[in-house]
């Protein structure tokens, strides 16, 4: 993962609550076997019309939104499913960071690992940015606080380890590789396993 | 004296490999890995390119569930996939599994199903364990008392290679259930009221644990249904207690202990359940007795209600949107709406005793002229244990569709979908924009209601068909 320190970009605005991975990308487009290429079918069945033309009423077909890093959702994006096809179709996409009042764990977790800033803001916080499509924003992850076009500042908090891996870009396999012999000496405890070899 | 602990508790306490400190997560041990074609394809590939083994490909069992066709095998050994893509997805986790040494229960398997349906059907799925699978309806498993729940494919890659994850600890929520469920009222209904309750959020960042006298009463396949659906409160997973009916149901099953290991088995399990006295981050009660066949009218599950009773007046723009979508219309019930397909199946409810619910409202009537239905079983198990009672010329007879396991028509990705427009009653576990095909509008429901609906053309009581059959 690259690291990830600073996002600047005008925010596009999605207010609908409990945007669910099923608008994100459709499960009919879940056979594929990779992560790339996602972006196209990102929000799908809500961005095209049913002759494959742009949907001029979704919000992020309008022009002030083309090319915004920052998406302010309405709150409990990304409920639903455990796909992690939702934030790479996002970054495919062009999304780089999604402003919250709540988040879905699953999604939440699934975004920070691919580098997606998933952050939540508190409930006023979060109406203004709703209230306040196209406003330019800089992240700033190091400092945990996002910069307001007049120069206030909103803080936000995110989980240390997942902000440290995101700054330094580092690798949480190879974390979790690093603790191999914790991992042995735990499986070696007697009576660990309750039950038989499943293959 | 140890201070008391929540059922929670115990089993991540017992999971913990490095204990999380302010700046690093906890390295959590995970007993089972559960995989299927859809989630796994990008981790594998992953492992492949670095260079990385399993750690535990004894962990570790797969199936084909998602893109699978539901439709019988052709006489030519052809199988009728949505398409070519979904095709080379099955065929990459044969591959993958045979190349990394999984256990697959595939096309050639006795034993092949939905994932979540087969785990507990083996005894795989066993009290105190962690489970989890690329997939959010991993909390079926709860329902054996098992800290089971749903991840991303960059996890479901370090379980591979470590069979660890790092976790921060969830809070729990207790939904404590007062009182018995009426008659005619089942599982379904309790969850779907429970989710209108507490919202599509009300678990968000927290481990359910359902608990009281109507919990206890459910019979497994019950509890199973409830816990499933625990993600579509948000929850990180659901748990119940396990007790005498987890272990009947248990015992005896291919990968449950045997002999004297079950007994030492069942004395670890029966140290489980929460200690008196034990604290819960948050707590909610809920009234089995008010609990009527419920239904959702809008586009998430907590949209949930009574199908007797008015639809609530939206409150805001997406609401309206929900409705308008539904064509849901406020102050009407749900009860009486026109219904185009009918869905019994998925891992919420498609195992035996869901497959009997619908038979037994079916069985000697016929499904309305103008409803197509489905009944896909959740495993080969259950289809064979269905065909022995002979409940799929119940639904054959009453002009219902019968078809091989798999996820089918919940989640659509198989070619099983509904049109535009149409209105499918369902007892699959989500009721997004689009989740069953593009623009079509899912009510989810009991078996039973799907079932009665099915012979009335129109969402219908359960409870009016099942009347004859009691007296």
């Amino acid at each position: 993962m690259k690291p990830v320190t600073r996002i600047h970009s005008r925010t596009a605005v999605l207010a609908d609550e409990n945007i669910d991975t099923d608008r994100i990308i459709p499960a009919r487009f879940l056979t594929t076997t990779t992560r790339e290429g996602l972006g196209k079918l990102c929000f799908h069945d809500w961005r095209y019309l049913a002759d494959g033309s742009d949907n001029p009423a979704f919000p992020l077909n309008q022009p002030q939104a083309r090319g915004c890093a920052i998406l302010v959702a309405g709150q409990n994006f990304g409920c639903g499913s455990s796909r992690e096809h939702a934030p790479w179709a996002l970054l495919d996409y062009g999304i780089q960071a999604v402003l919250c009042s709540e988040l879905a764990d699953i999604f939440r977790n699934n975004a920070l690992k691919n580098g997606l800033l998933a952050i939540t803001v508190s409930e006023s916080e979060h109406r203004w940015l709703l209230e306040h499509p196209g406003s330019e924003l800089s992240i700033d992850v190091r400092g945990e606080f996002i910069e307001l076009p007049d120069g206030g500042r909103i803080a936000f908090q995110l989980e240390p380890f997942a902000r440290h891996c995101l700054l330094h870009g580092v690798d949480q396999l190879g974390y979790l590789l690093q603790h191999a012999d914790a991992i042995t000496r735990y499986e070696q405890q007697p009576d660990h396993f309750q039950q038989e070899q499943v293959a | 004296m140890t201070a008391p602990k929540t059922l929670f508790e115990k089993i991540w306490d017992a999971h913990v490999v490095a204990a999380e400190s302010t700046d690093t997560p906890a390295i959590l041990y995970v007993d089972l890995h559960l995989v299927h074609e859809v989630t796994s394809p990008q981790a594998f590939t992953e492992l492949r390119e670095r260079g990385l083994p399993l750690r535990r490909p004894d962990r570790m069992l797969a199936t084909l569930d998602h893109s699978t066709p539901t439709l019988p095998t052709a006489a030519n050994g052809e199988r009728s996939y949505a398409n070519d893509e979904a095709k080379a997805q099955v065929t990459q986790l044969e591959t993958n599994c045979r190349e990394f040494g999984v256990a697959l229960h595939g096309w050639d398997s006795a034993d092949r199903g939905i994932v979540h349906v087969i785990g507990p059907e083996l005894g795989v799925t066993q009290p105190g364990m962690t489970i989890v699978c690329g997939d959010s309806h991993t909390s079926t498993h709860g329902a054996f008392g098992a800290l089971a729940f749903g991840i991303g494919t960059t996890e479901v890659g370090h379980v591979m290679a470590t069979q660890c994850l790092l976790q921060r600890r969830p809070k729990t929520l207790a939904i404590h259930v007062d009182g018995a469920l009426p008659r005619g009222v089942g599982a379904k209904d309790l969850i779907l009221h429970i989710i209108g309750q507490i919202g599509v959020d009300g678990g968000t960042g927290h481990v359910i644990e359902y608990r009281g006298p109507a919990i206890a009463a459910l019979s497994m396949e019950e509890r199973m249904t409830v816990c499933n659906m625990s993600i579509e409160a948000g929850a990180r997973a659901g748990l119940i207690a396990p007790d005498d009916t987890t272990f009947a149901w248990l015992r005896g099953r291919p990968h449950a202990p045997q002999g004297a290991a079950w007994d030492a088995a069942v004395a670890r399990w029966r140290r489980l359940p929460t200690d008196a006295g034990a604290r819960f981050d948050r707590e909610v009660r809920i009234d089995a007795t008010a609990v009527k066949p419920t239904v959702t009218y809008g586009t998430h599950p907590g949209m949930a209600i009574a199908m007797d009773a008015p639809v609530p007046a939206a409150r805001n723009a997406q609401e309206r949107r929900a409705l308008d979508y539904m064509h849901s219309e406020a102050g009407k019930p749900m009860q009486g709406t026109p219904v185009d397909v009918v869905f019994v199946g998925s891992c919420t409810n498609s195992r035996l005793s869901d497959l009997r619910e619908a038979a037994n409202v079916l069985r000697g009537r016929r499904v309305a002229a103008w409803v197509r239905m489905l009944v896909v079983p959740g495993s080969e198990a259950v289809r064979r244990e269905a065909e022995r009672e002979g409940l799929h010329q119940v639904f054959t007879a009453a002009g219902a569709e019968w078809r091989v396991p798999g996820c089918s028509m919940c989640i659509a990705m198989n070619g099983d979908l509904a049109q535009p427009g149409q209105l499918v009653v369902s007892t699959s576990n989500r009721n997004f924009e689009g989740r069953q095909g593009k623009g079509a509008r899912t009510v989810l429901a009991s078996p039973a209601t799907a079932a009665a609906s099915a012979v009335a053309g129109s969402i219908a009581d359960p409870r009016d068909y099942l009347v004859e059959v009691a007296a």
